[in-house]
């Protein structure tokens, strides 16, 4: 098939394109203009590839037409301004050795670091990895957040200015601030992650890819730093979650809840893998949310049906993340853990404990129409339906809060 | 976040006469703001689109009949204030942001160089679920 080959050298191009990233920001000392200068690289690799074969050793063929373009850039900026002698500064560098192993687990930590920068906003640090580390184009990125592409081009230029600002040089940060900028990178991972996850059907389709994407992610970080707990546990949360998607949703792509679901659709390899890696991470002592979040999935992955879920035991979870995390919303989802063992009056008792703290907000609604429901209480329930359905922001979730709300008020 | 901002043909105050009665100059430095502003969003990675609606005089009313032909209805129409004039889809990362942009484009320039002051609507895109 004549796509086979260029689907080939793609993939060929985005396991490179990180590594002779790092190579070259390294040798220059720039991180944002080696960003571009690879990235040109790669287009005249995806010109000349399929003609002229593949190079015995990809990521040394795109370091060196990088770093020649890095070269060029710096020539004409020198002659621009009259200064030949920085030309003499940029030139020296031996052509590309092969990378050694420490050295690329440490490039990818270093790249990611980079593309997570503490100055970036969220979604320029989403978008700024899934270019210079997933090797996704600026044109596949556009597409998958629904922006056109100049305004992704734009976002990304922007992003590599901030890095630049910052003033941050392409070295290792000092190991005190390693973890919290470890953390951020997570963060952004998980975040294309919810991106992709949350959308499993329709116009959005191509975003699904996006939890693809991130999994690849979390794979990459866990091969650069595998006694990370929290790097176990946010892949191990990811392959747990993605392998209820095929269930998640109904032809029609409205959600359906996890005690509904047809558990026989489940992915029970990544089940497996996701259990694997979790105990591999718990292993190490050091929990955090990712794993305690992972530990829960598991939990409901472990149930073949509802009934067999151990409610206790996410009780207890649920307890842990809570002081981990001190996020309220988490406190919502121990009430419906709570109701499950102990009924729906101990559930609805917790959740008036969270009224102050968390406001009119829907998920709150949500969460007591479920549990009202559950108590009988139907007309009340009803109404909380209603209000949650007024305050949320997301189409499948809206439709399914209205549908629940209808049935309701019609007696069924 | 994705917001949507909407401008109707009601929302501005009495005293600004319609865009016909400005001077050209007044017109074009009107449209110039608003290509400027595109121009900023897009270079500030917020852009998604912007579009002006044809006028009220070439708006339709639909409505599915039981005989099978739908009842169209041809402008213009006594209520066409309500009408939609155009809108801005916008990509941001916090509702403070499109609100600061909203004020932007209520800022347009009218007659005189004075800002028409504009009413936007201010409208988050619903999108897919938020967490799982």
């Amino acid at each position: 098939m004549p796509g086979q080959k260029n689907h080939g050298i793609e993939g060929l191009l985005r396991e490179s394109a990180p590594r002779a990233l790092a190579a070259v920001a390294r040798r220059f000392g720039d991180f944002a203009d080696a960003e571009d200068a690879v990235q040109e690289a790669m287009i005249d690799a995806a010109r000349q590839w399929p003609a002229q074969g593949r190079p015995e050793n990809p990521t040394g063929w795109l370091v060196n037409v990088a770093s020649r373009r890095m070269i060029d850039r710096i020539r004409s900026e020198a002659a621009r301004r009259g200064r030949e002698d920085t030309v003499a500064a940029g030139e020296p560098w031996v052509p590309c050795a092969p990378t050694e192993e420490g050295r690329t687990a440490d490039d990818t930590l270093l790249l990611m670091f980079m593309c997570c920068h503490p100055a970036l906003t969220p979604a320029s640090a989403i978008a700024l990895t899934l270019r210079a580390v997933a090797g996704l184009s600026t044109a596949e990125i556009a597409a998958a957040f629904l922006v056109p592409e100049q305004t992704m081009a734009q976002r990304i230029s922007r992003a590599k200015k901030t890095v630049k600002d910052s003033g941050e040089p392409f070295a290792m940060p000092a190991a005190e601030e390693q973890g919290e900028r470890l953390r951020s990178v997570l963060r952004v991972i998980y975040l294309i992650f919810n991106e992709g996850y949350a959308v499993s059907a329709g116009a959005e389709l191509a975003r699904a890819d996006l939890a693809a994407e991130a999994i690849r992610l979390g794979r990459i970080v866990h091969l650069a730093a595998p006694a990370e707990p929290e790097v176990g546990g946010l892949l191990a949360l990811m392959l747990l979650t993605e392998a209820r998607r095929p269930a998640r949703t109904d032809e029609g792509g409205e959600l359906i809840p996890l005690e509904e679901q047809d558990r026989s659709l489940w992915d029970r390899e990544l089940i497996a893998e996701g259990g694997a890696l979790l105990g591999e991470a718990l292993a190490r002592g050091a929990v955090g949310e990712y794993q305690l979040q992972a530990a829960i999935a598991a939990e409901h992955g472990k149930a073949l049906r509802p009934e067999q879920t151990n409610w206790s035991e996410i009780v207890a979870l649920y307890g842990l993340l809570e002081q981990v995390t001190g996020n309220p919303m988490v406190a919502l989802n121990r009430a419906i853990a709570t109701a499950m063992v102990e009924g729906p009056e101990a559930g609805l008792a917790l959740i008036d404990e969270l009224d102050e703290k968390l406001g009119d907000h829907h998920r709150l609604h949500s969460t007591r129409a479920h549990l009202l429901e559950e108590a009988g209480d139907s007309r009340a329930a009803a109404a909380e339906y209603e209000r949650a359905a007024e305050l949320t922001r997301s189409t499948p979730e809206r439709n399914y809060l209205t549908k629940r709300a209808a049935r309701l008020n019609r007696g069924g | 976040m994705k917001f949507m901002l909407l401008q109707d043909y009601g929302g501005v105050p009495a005293d600004v006469p319609p865009m016909t009665e400005w001077t050209p100059e007044e017109v074009s430095a009107h449209i110039t703001y608003q290509k400027d502003l595109n121009a900023e969003l897009t270079e500030r990675g917020e852009f998604v689109d912007a579009r002006g609606l044809s006028t009220p005089e070439l708006a339709k009313f639909v409505v599915w009949d039981e005989s099978g032909s739908p009842v169209v209805t041809d402008g213009p129409f006594p209520e066409s204030k309500e009408l939609l004039a155009g809108y801005r889809i916008i990509d941001v990362e916090s509702a403070e942001r499109a609100v600061e942009i909203a004020a932007q484009g209520s800022a347009a320039p009218g007659p005189g160089g004075r800002p028409i002051k504009q009413r936007i609507e201010v409208r988050e895109v619903m999108g897919p679920p938020i967490t799982h």
